[in-house]
């Protein structure tokens, strides 16, 4: 079986989360192993540990926007999107 | 446009003669205005700064409008919110609603702006004379647009 065609993101992270990982945005290759979801991103970056781990620990309110609509956690992502991190919104 | 994001400053009484634009259906305007207060949650705010998601923002107020739409009897919507450094007893944002009857211009607006606070991406950064500190979303807000779903 051949391997999947590797699956590249945008990053992009907004106000406080900006902010503790001192990066508004950048590219991520995901792991080729698994089926390329909204939870297989936030693992990746979990795993660099410091501010990603402690910002995306879970029950952390973090929300995930893939090409500007709201995603859930196991929502697919593909190559070239767009997926925005950002923390509850506070407009108004 | 019934959509808009920028920095500087509205006049009320200019959008709203703008959305009514001599549309002699109209009998209501229902208009909320917010605004920067100098204290929350028990401390002082010199000024505030709102960022929004370039892009991601706009299509999500003009979904809440484009729904608000759907469910009352409106003629027009105007939503109009500020982004960049703000302070105390600035406008940050419009919404405007007219319709034929007053009540579908209250339900509108309220409802809009019920959206905006827990969809919408903008987010506040306040600077106190302790440093400066994220605002927390509050759980009000998601009570106020949960009312809306039942």
């Amino acid at each position: 079986m051949r391997d999947s065609p590797p699956v590249v993101v945008r990053l992009v992270f907004l106000a406080r989360l900006r902010e503790a990982f001192g990066n508004a945005d950048e590219s991520l290759q995901l792991p080729a192993e698994a089926p390329a979801t909204v939870d297989t991103v936030l693992d990746a970056l979990r795993a660099r540990g410091g501010a990603w781990a402690a910002e995306l620990a879970p029950g952390r309110a973090v929300r995930v926007a893939v090409n500007h609509a709201m995603a859930k956690p196991g929502d697919a992502v593909r190559d070239g999107d767009e997926v925005a991190l950002f923390p509850p919104v506070t407009g108004g | 446009m019934s959509v808009r994001i920028q920095e500087a400053d509205f006049d009320v009484g200019a959008e709203i003669a703008a959305l009514r634009h001599g549309d002699a259906r109209v009998g209501a305007v229902a208009v909320f205005v917010g605004t920067v207060r100098d204290v929350n949650d028990g401390g002082a705010v010199a000024t505030m700064t709102l960022e929004h998601y370039p892009g991601m923002t706009e299509k999500s107020l003009q979904a809440i409008v484009d729904e608000a739409r759907q469910r009352f009897d409106v003629h027009g919507i105007r939503v109009v919110h500020r982004v960049g450094e703000l302070a105390p007893t600035d406008q940050i944002v419009l919404v405007a609603v007219t319709s034929a009857h007053r009540g579908e211009a209250f339900d509108a607006c309220r409802f809009v702006m019920d959206y905006l606070k827990t969809r919408a991406p903008f987010w506040k950064k306040e600077r106190t004379p302790e440093g400066s500190r994220w605002v927390e979303a509050r759980e009000s807000d998601d009570t106020a647009a949960e009312r809306w779903e039942r």
